[in-house]
């Protein structure tokens, strides 16, 4: 349904620099250090690493030999080791220890820290404890944003999400904000800003005033950006949102994370798919031709799509039969190279659909799929509740049970006792008993727990209200308030329609909405809720979703940036997850984009999927 | 203009040297100089006389009395001289009062008789006492040298980097040198002493005799020195009125001149300026003035009264009760427009515009004649240049006048030079008012900066000025006003006769959200002045939580610093704040202030949980958190390696639960315990691993290696749920191939998960003739996928068609391949036919 004078979708303005920025400072980072030396890297910065700097980079700035931090120290000759790390109190012990050994034995090595995206004082507190703060010279890689596509930017940081929402630990908040200070640097000063969740108004604060005491003038620059919109993963309180995340995802680029998992932009694709004995690492972004044509379509319309496409791929490699010699050469030196490149790529995502068929059937995916849209929907909870207790009972997959019991709980907002009890008893007896662990993390940020009586409430309320404290303590008790209605996820859905009525069947092919994303069952409720603040432009109208989703909005125009229609900047915008943000939301946001001519795109803290979601939660055995 | 030249006093052939008054002092002294310990600052700075400190009146009524004055004999200052014996008074670069004492002590104040400080030249120097003592200035400040009375020479290159060098003795040295004076060469200080005939050079670690090069042998004893005000020249005058001068290398002589006045003169020194060839020493007797250069001839003033002069960079300053004047060279800019019948560009622009003004021709006559020779842009730049040379504003006008003028006459030609000079004159005049007192010439301004000089206002609290200042050149706010106006606050909160609230009100007023000014420097100045109370005002100002937080700290207000430090979001602050409460105040207040503050408690457990876990136990135990003391002991079980180390740890965490009312945990772990008492056994008695299995994997172990009487056993003693029973006994059973335990198992009583999961797991282990034994016992709802399953089609439709059911039968016929199924086939095609039909 295309919308009258639909405009065309303005171009996303070029992330690229963000690249080449961190790259040369990781340069002039290691270049502080003269001579050959040892590189240790964080095991999860290795992947963002790679797509800022390659191996023959670092070796041309005398990196000699690369480790990974944590496994034990190998045996190295050279005087000067370099860290780079991730501030985490666990990797300074692993350096003091490192640093402590060598002292031991007599060795005198340099050693130099570079911590990304930035340094802690608790990070410097450790080192001096452990009495090597006087060994080691610390800097700082402000690599806080890496461009995974064209419209997607990551911060690569997952455990915002635990620290933040879990831990109440906001140490990663003044990281969102410089790298919205970094963006606001380069791209121009966004024009209007909105924003909902606690999380997001505390980064947007915290950003407000880096800027004001930079005093930098970024003011003079043509703004790109004309819209941001920051967005927590539990900017609502009962939680509603984490429902998107927590449902199965079936548009392709998100089946392909389920199944697969993508890491920085790029997928390793096993043999069962390349259909060969090796893995083959794909680089999966608008540059593939194929995959940028089925990523964000439902996945029972990318089997037809793909056959289509390979029948105009022979079609194409058939023009060959009647060309003459000159035509012939054209055709190799031309076209053949593309039309090779597209057929790798094509039976490689065939071969992807067909694993993730295998696997999907193997696990009554379409039951699963069947009652996860009744949970959504609110029929037969008890068929529900025993289709996720055999799940449990079968051993079928740890995180698949634990996602179901929160999808459950969020939906129905919370576990009746009874069920609460008996599910959990389940779940430890087939999973085991350091599940405990997990299940009080799950209670505590919300996303498994037990309805509660009136009176249990304030018990609840003084526990959460130790962790979630702000400049307004008075707002946790409204939240309290809010959350003693019923069911919030509810009433949120039918305030804002996100369960669409659906007459007949819901044409995944040609979708309405952007309820496609979860096979016409639900809009995404973060996406829902972009939608309608830029329609209204402010949340004028929104007042009772607000409340429902327990404030903390705001929305502020730049009065320094001109209001000028005519930019294309107007149409431009940034939304920005905090805790991470799932394919299918962008799926969905970049299907609003095209509705109405603008342009998404999405800054997260990681990209995130259910399973991401549930691990965050588990307490790893010490 | 004719008189313009009158008190130019030629020497030599190229030389001008001129003395004019810059300010008739207003002092009013009563004493002669020649009473007094002056100290007058370079560039303009103030000067400090210390009066009755001679010895001989030893009369204990009256006081030695400390009084500072501007150039222009503005009291600044004055306090009564309660310290030991004063010997030598000097001035620091950043315009303090240094005051030297006999035992060695440097007292310094500052310009408004404020002490500030003192420190101690050495013992040595106290045990011999300061026989003399001067003050100079090299490139690492401000540095102080002493003669004591045995004769030693002890210095520092700078007072506020103290370290003392106490240069090496004088051999056969038993009499006080005749003079002597610092040197500086290579970034090394030295001492020149005479003694006598002979010249002696001490650095650091030897004494060497040296010889001026040229010097007559019969030159006499030396009496005074001089080193020049940049350390490049040396002169000396011996006892037969001869005067030495060269470099101070000593290589080289450049001039001597001979005065034949054989009494020492009182003082002596150098009058140059920068870049000229011309050098002069202007020797100063009682009452005569000699300047002397490299000429036979000399220029001499008479005295009417006691004068101390003043080295400055481009002159000498003469200091006297009634007035104070400056002598210096004119420069060669001043020279080719004033000398008589100047045929210089600029002379003859000045003349040119003076005939304008006139109306007459002759303007463009001369005009003419500057233009004929291509000198025009020369001409304007000339007049430029000496108009910042003069002194009289008059003059400065009417060199900018033709400057002007010419200026018109040239394409392009840049305003800037022009401008510059009138902003940095009006500027100059300003500050040369004899209410203020600064008499700096346009060389030294420029060599001070504006930045020293705003400073030096500052310094003198004229804060109004210097903001003009600031204001008419344009700094930049933070560079200019800003600084001036913090530095007048941090002087506003030293006024203690006003109240907290007035005092920080008056500085918001004036101060508001003006950038660059940081509110915490003023607080922390008001909190040295031991105003506590307002420094915690004056930081509510202060928009940078960053910069509150450490101020706050130290005035131990922590429990603000720490809410401050959680507002500012800036969770590296918040961890300083912690971990000074950690250290300042005993363990129990320190959790129960964290206690208050969540966003501090959770980053503490965050860094207890990697580093010092046994705190966090601490933590909750001070909070009663029973909940979280359980799951501390469950998360610690985990690195248990004994497994009664882990039964114990569980055993913690059980009471914890119990206490924190939390049933289920307590429920769970109860089990785990047993769960592990049992886990342990079996796997003594059998020989397997079975520690660290859920119970479900435990039992389907069990199954699986045929113990079916200890899985029934679990199963009772866990009341396992049946269903989960029959899952996990026909997995494992399957598993284990054991088909005819589980048939066994599906007859010993009514299956309660059905009877299809034994079909589907029979046929996952491709066991199709297992699967058919239990087809017909699948309910009759299922029994169409039962039979699919096994792969009986005939039955599968035989049940779909009994079930008048579409959707199996069209599944049912899916199945169906043409090849060998036809018969079936159309018997279920013939059913659907007739389901239609009605």
């Amino acid at each position: 349904m295309a919308f009258a004078g639909r405009r065309d979708v303005p171009e996303p303005p070029d992330f690229g620099i963000l690249k080449r920025l961190a790259r040369d400072q990781l340069i002039y980072l290691l270049e502080q250090l003269p001579g050959k030396k040892d590189l240790f890297i964080e095991a999860d910065l290795m992947s963002p690493l790679d797509r800022i700097a390659n191996v023959s980079i670092l070796k041309q700035h005398e990196v000699d030999k690369l480790y990974k931090v944590e496994s034990r120290p190998a045996i190295s000759a050279s005087d000067q080791f370099c860290f780079l790390v991730r501030p985490r109190i666990k990797t300074m012990r692993y350096i003091a220890d490192i640093v402590n050994a060598d002292k031991m034995s007599g060795r005198s090595r340099k050693y130099k820290i570079i911590f990304s995206p930035q340094k802690f004082y608790a990070c410097e507190m450790v080192l001096e404890e452990e009495g090597v703060f006087g060994d080691v010279t610390c800097d700082e890689w402000s690599f806080y944003l890496l461009p995974l596509d064209e419209d997607i930017i990551s911060m690569e940081l997952p455990e915002f999400f635990r620290d933040y929402f879990l831990e109440g630990d906001h140490r990663w908040i003044n990281s969102v904000a410089r790298a919205l200070q970094l963006l606001n640097s380069l791209y121009g000063p966004f024009g209007k800003a909105y924003g909902i969740g606690r999380c997001a108004k505390m980064s947007y604060e915290v950003w407000r005033d880096l800027e004001e005491e930079s005093e930098a003038d970024g003011q003079g620059r043509k703004p790109e950006i004309g819209n941001i919109f920051l967005m927590d993963r539990a900017a609502l309180v009962a939680d509603t949102d984490y429902v998107t995340a927590l449902c199965s995802q079936v548009v392709y680029e998100g089946l392909v994370d389920d199944t697969f998992r993508i890491k920085c932009g790029s997928v390793d694709f096993g043999p069962d798919v390349t259909s060969s004995d090796k893995s083959i690492k794909v680089l999966l972004n608008a540059q593939d031709k194929v995959f940028s044509q089925i990523r964000n379509e439902h996945f029972s319309s990318v089997f037809g799509f793909l056959s289509q496409k390979s029948r105009n791929l022979q079609a194409q490699y058939d023009r060959r039969r009647g060309m003459d010699i000159k035509q012939m050469k054209n055709f190799v030196s031309q076209e053949l190279k593309g039309l090779k490149q597209e057929h790798r790529l094509l039976s490689l995502h065939i071969g992807a659909c067909e694993s993730i068929m295998k696997k999907k059937t193997k696990q009554d995916f379409q039951e699963m799929i069947k009652a996860e849209h009744s949970l959504l929907e609110g029929f037969d909870i008890r068929e529900s509740t025993s289709f996720i207790e055999e799940h449990i009972d079968r051993q079928v997959s740890p995180i698949e049970s634990l996602r179901l019991m929160c999808l459950l709980s969020i939906t129905e907002n919370g576990l009746i006792p009874k069920d609460y009890r008996s599910l959990k008893t389940q779940y430890l007896q087939s999973y085991g008993p350091e599940h405990l662990l997990t299940f009080h993390n799950l209670k505590r940020i919300g996303l498994l727990t037990e309805q509660s009586a009136g009176e249990t409430l304030t018990a609840v309320e003084s526990k959460v209200s130790k962790l979630v404290t702000d400049r307004a303590a008075g707002k946790i008790t409204d939240a309290f308030n809010s959350l003693a209605r019923k069911s919030n996820f509810r009433a949120i859905s039918k305030k804002l329609g996100l369960i669409p009525r659906v007459d007949g069947e819901y044409d995944l092919k040609m979708p309405r909405d952007m309820a496609y994303v979860f096979s016409g069952a639900y809009v995404p409720l973060s996406c829902k809720i972009i939608e309608q603040v830029l329609e209204r432009r402010g949340w004028l109208g929104l007042e009772e979703v607000v409340r429902l989703l327990n404030g903390n909005e705001f929305s502020v125009s730049d009065s320094a940036v001109e209001d000028n229609p005519t930019w294309e900047s107007q149409r431009v915008i940034l939304a920005v997850f905090l805790g991470g943000c799932t394919f299918s939301e962008i799926a969905a946001l970049r299907f609003l984009g095209k509705e109405r001519g603008c342009k998404f795109i999405f800054l997260t803290t990681a990209i995130t999927n259910s399973a991401r979601m549930m691990e965050a939660m588990i307490e790893a055995k010490a | 203009m004719d008189c313009y030249t009158a008190n130019w006093n030629p020497l030599g052939e190229e030389a001008f040297y001129r003395k004019f008054e810059l300010y008739t002092m207003e002092w009013s002294l009563k004493e002669d100089l020649r009473d007094c310990l002056v100290a007058a600052a370079p560039y303009g700075g103030p000067i400090a006389l210390l009066k009755n400190n001679a010895r001989k009146e030893k009369s204990p009524g009256i006081r030695p009395l400390l009084e500072i004055y501007s150039a222009s004999g503005l009291l600044l200052a004055s306090i009564p001289w309660k310290s030991g014996q004063l010997v030598q008074l000097g001035w620091t670069a950043s315009e303090d009062l240094l005051c030297i004492q006999e035992d060695g002590t440097v007292l310094v104040y500052n310009l408004f008789c404020e002490f500030k400080r003192h420190f101690s030249m050495g013992n040595e120097v106290l045990q011999n006492h300061v026989l003399e003592a001067k003050v100079f200035h090299t490139e690492y400040g401000t540095g102080v040298a002493i003669l004591t009375g045995a004769h030693r020479f002890s210095l520092t290159t700078n007072i506020d980097d103290l370290k003392l060098r106490r240069m090496p003795e004088v051999p056969g040295l038993q009499k006080p040198p005749s003079c002597w004076a610092v040197l500086s060469q290579d970034r090394v200080t030295i001492i020149l002493l005479a003694v006598g005939q002979d010249l002696y050079l001490l650095d650091n670690t030897s004494c060497s005799v040296v010889t001026p090069p040229g010097m007559s042998p019969s030159a006499g004893a030396y009496l005074q020195m001089a080193v020049s005000f940049n350390y490049r020249c040396l002169a000396l005058f011996t006892d037969t009125g001869y005067v030495w001068m060269g470099l101070a290398t000593l290589k080289e002589k450049l001039c001597e001149f001979n005065s034949s006045i054989r009494s020492p003169p009182k003082q002596m020194v150098w009058c140059m300026r920068p870049r000229s060839r011309q050098r002069a020493v202007v020797v100063a007797w009682d009452r005569q003035l000699m300047v002397v250069g490299n000429s036979t001839e000399c220029i001499q003033f008479v005295l009417d009264e006691d004068s101390y002069l003043v080295p400055e960079l481009d002159g000498v300053r003469i200091l006297s009760r009634t007035s104070h004047e400056f002598l210096h060279e004119i420069p060669e800019a001043s020279q080719e427009i004033f000398k008589i019948a100047s045929m210089a560009p600029g002379a003859l622009l000045l003349e040119a515009q003076k005939e304008y003004e006139k109306e007459s021709q002759k303007a463009d006559e001369y005009l003419r004649e500057i233009k004929d020779q291509k000198l025009l842009p020369e001409a304007v730049s000339q007049c430029i240049e000496a108009a910042g040379y003069e002194h009289e504003p008059d003059t400065q006008k009417s060199l900018l006048r033709a400057a002007s003028f010419g200026k018109c006459f040239i394409d392009k030609f840049p305003a800037e030079s022009f401008v510059r000079m009138c902003q940095d004159l009006r500027v100059l005049n300003a500050i040369r008012d004899y209410q203020i007192g600064i008499p700096l010439t346009f060389t030294q301004y420029k060599r001070l900066t504006i930045e020293v000089l705003l400073d030096r206002l500052v310094l003198r609290r004229l804060y109004p000025l210097a903001i003009r200042i600031c204001e008419y050149l344009r700094l930049s706010e933070i560079q200019g006003v800003s600084r001036i106006l913090a530095h007048w606050a941090c002087y506003k909160v030293q006024q203690k006769d006003k109240s907290d609230e007035e005092v920080a009100h008056a500085i918001n007023q004036k101060l508001g959200d003006t950038p660059g000014i940081s509110y915490s420097e003023i607080a922390a100045r008001a909190y040295d002045c031991g105003r506590t109370e307002l420094a915690i005002k004056l930081l509510e100002y202060e928009p940078r939580s960053g910069e509150q937080v450490p101020l706050l700290l130290k005035m131990k207000r922590s429990k603000l610093a720490l809410s401050k430090a959680i507002e500012s979001g800036d969770t590296d602050l918040v961890y300083t704040v912690v971990l000074h409460l950690k250290n300042e105040l005993n363990r129990g207040t320190f959790f129960m202030t964290l206690q208050n503050q969540p966003v501090a408690l959770s980053l503490y457990r965050q860094f207890c949980k990697h580093q010092e876990r046994e705190t966090l136990k601490d933590l909750y135990n001070q909070d009663d958190n029973h909940q979280e003391l359980g799951n501390f002991h469950v998360h610690s079980s985990y690195s248990e390696k004994r497994i009664e180390g882990r039964v114990g740890a569980l055993q913690n965490a059980l009471d914890e639960y119990y206490k924190a009312k939390n049933e289920f945990a307590a429920k769970a772990t109860e089990d785990q315990i047993k769960l592990l008492r049992l886990q342990r056994h079996l796997q003594e008695d059998f020989d397997k691993p079975y520690l660290d299995l859920s119970l479900h994997d435990t039992v389907s172990n069990l199954i699986l290696d045929g113990h079916h009487k200890r899985a029934e056993q679990l199963y009772r003693e866990f009341k396992i749920p049946d269903k989960r029973y029959w899952w996990l006994k026909i997995n494992a059973l399957a598993n284990r191939g054991d088909w005819e335990e589980m048939e066994k198992f599906s007859k010993s009583k009514k299956s309660p998960i059905g009877y299809l999961p034994f079909v589907e797991i029979s046929v996952k282990h491709h066991n199709r003739y297992e699967a058919k034994k239990y087809a017909p016992r699948v309910t009759p709802e299922q029994r169409v996928k039962a039979f699919v399953l096994v792969g009986d089609l005939d039955q599968a439709a035989d049940a779909a068609i009994e079930h008048k059911n579409e959707t199996e039968m069209n599944f049912v016929l899916s199945k169906c391949t043409a090849s060998t199924d036809t018969a079936v086939a159309e018997k279920l095609n013939r059913a659907r036919a007739q389901l239609l039909k009605k």
